[in-house]
């Protein structure tokens, strides 16, 4: 009769790691792409005219009010309509990290904007060229001001990061879902995967804690 | 020496500098006093290319500051200039605040930019702040580290637009000490300020703008004391 399902056992260790570096890995791609995406994207709306803003912003707007799982279903069957199915870690990696990207964008343009005018004027006052003042007056300000929302952004892309199993990525959740479907032990993997995400994204947010402590000068 | 001739300045339609003329000799200190929106601040903005010039023009030392084949930013380094808001770089701490400018735009090594730096800071009195954040120290402090990191620059001339407008009352007396102190040492300077006492004091002319003309310039004591233009006097006799 309990041959059907068999419960879960050491053995099991090596598949859930693997998902846990899986989502680890995902994680780190998009956060990584997706704060240099928006750190470029971020400086040009800070500066760019209201029409190249308008039409970015657009853009940006679609990216984050559309539901990321659709983003994610949408683009694998598009692309695979196209002749190019792509490996689920890629596919996701790219949604991931533009979804990502929409949220740094207003992070860092919000930094790029918290150095006022009069501070630039300052600077430039001094003979500091345009360039030199992004570099050692605007980017170092304003990325201490929007850290706390840049580790906001960075922690709920862990766990965004779920949803890429819905494209066949074997991340922790879709890991944990087949370990489900096999043992019949909902409830128990369920806590177990809660605590793992808790255990990948604790790193990151005391990191983030002790950042902040040490900027607050 | 700065000679500014016949300089007409517009924002969109309005017309804020009409035709402003002013002669600044080697080691001499101009005052310019006038009413909110007469066009002071937007003059030391045009001297240092901070703002365009719509016609006339403006001579730094032989230099032609709006003109196209101008460096501005290297012309930026002759020029001092010290706001309203100090604007200290919050996170840097004051000798960095002084340093960083002889290190990435005069490429000092960091030896020598921080000799200098530190000896500007000794000059304004902050001599024991080296180590300190900006953000801890009161508004005087922080204008007189603006003052510093303008000098480190080695500049020909300062330019100090109501540098203690922003200040609480009993800080405003150690930011004209510094400023008297510069003055005293030789420095070029012009003065947009508010305090009258200072700018009687202190400065060798004063000139008194008005809706963007200068009404009445002449030597300090005179204009302040003595003014002969009718506009001057009703200035002068509001603020006092
Ligand atoms: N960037 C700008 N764009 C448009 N108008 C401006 C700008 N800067 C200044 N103005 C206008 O130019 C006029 C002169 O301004 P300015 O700041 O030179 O006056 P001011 O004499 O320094 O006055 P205050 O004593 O209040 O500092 C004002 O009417 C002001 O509104
Ligand atoms: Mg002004």
């Amino acid at each position: 009769m309990n041959s059907l399902f068999t419960p879960l056992s050491w053995s099991d260790t090596g598949f859930i790691l693997i998902g846990v570096m899986n989502t680890v890995t995902i994680s780190i791609v998009a956060i990584v792409l997706g704060t240099l995406l928006g750190l470029a994207v971020g400086f040009l709306r800070a500066e760019s005219s209201k029409v190249v803003n308008v039409l970015l912003g657009s853009v940006l707007d679609i990216l984050r009010s559309v539901p990321l799982i659709i983003q994610l279903i949408l683009f694998s069957t598009f692309v695979g309509a196209m002749g190019y199915p792509l490996d689920p870690f890629v596919a996701g990696s790219i949604i991931l990290s533009l979804y990502t990207m929409a949220f740094m964008s207003e992070v860092f343009r919000s930094g790029f904007e918290s150095v006022h005018q009069s501070m630039r004027t300052s600077a430039r006052s001094l003979g500091m060229s345009y360039w030199q003042t992004i570099f050692y007056i605007r980017l170092p300000i304003g990325l201490r001001a929007v850290f706390p929302s840049w580790l906001g952004v960075a922690l709920s892309v862990i766990k965004d990061s779920a949803l890429v199993s819905v494209i066949g990525y074997m991340e922790l959740l879709r890991t944990s879902d087949q370990l489900i479907s096999r043992t019949q032990q909902p409830l128990m993997i369920l806590i177990g995967v809660g605590i793992f995400y808790f255990i990948i994204s604790y790193p990151l947010s005391s990191y983030g804690r002790y950042v902040e402590r040490k900027m607050a000068i | 020496m700065i000679s500014i001739q016949n300089v007409h300045k517009s924002f969109g339609d309005l017309e804020v500098l009409k035709g402003v003329s002013l002669d600044v000799n080697d080691g001499e200190v101009v005052s310019i006093i006038g009413g909110s929106g007469s066009g002071k601040s937007t003059l030391l903005y045009c001297i240092n290319a901070i703002e365009n010039i719509q016609k006339g023009k403006i001579i730094v030392d032989g230099v032609d500051v709006h003109s196209k084949e101008t460096n501005k930013d290297k012309l930026r380094q002759k020029l001092g200039m010290v706001f309203q808001q100090w604007n200290s770089f919050p996170h840097m701490t004051v000798l960095e605040n002084a340093a960083l400018a002889p290190r990435i735009v005069k490429k000092m090594s960091k030896e020598e930019a921080i000799e200098i730096a530190k000896k500007e800071l000794v000059h304004v009195g902050l001599g024991d702040k080296f180590d300190v954040y900006p953000t801890k120290m009161s508004g005087g402090q922080q204008q007189r580290l603006a003052i510093a990191r303008a000098l480190a620059m080695k500049p020909d001339c300062m330019l100090f637009d109501e540098v203690t407008s922003a200040l609480d009352p009993e800080l405003v007396g150690e930011v004209l000490d510094t400023l008297r102190l510069l003055a005293d040492e030789g420095m070029t300077m012009i003065c947009v300020t508010h305090e009258m006492g200072f700018a009687r004091d202190v400065s060798d002319r004063v000139a008194y703008f008005h809706e963007g003309v200068i009404a009445e310039i002449g030597e300090a004591k005179q204009v302040i004391i003595d003014p002969q233009n009718p506009l001057t006097q009703k200035f002068l006799s509001k603020v006092r």
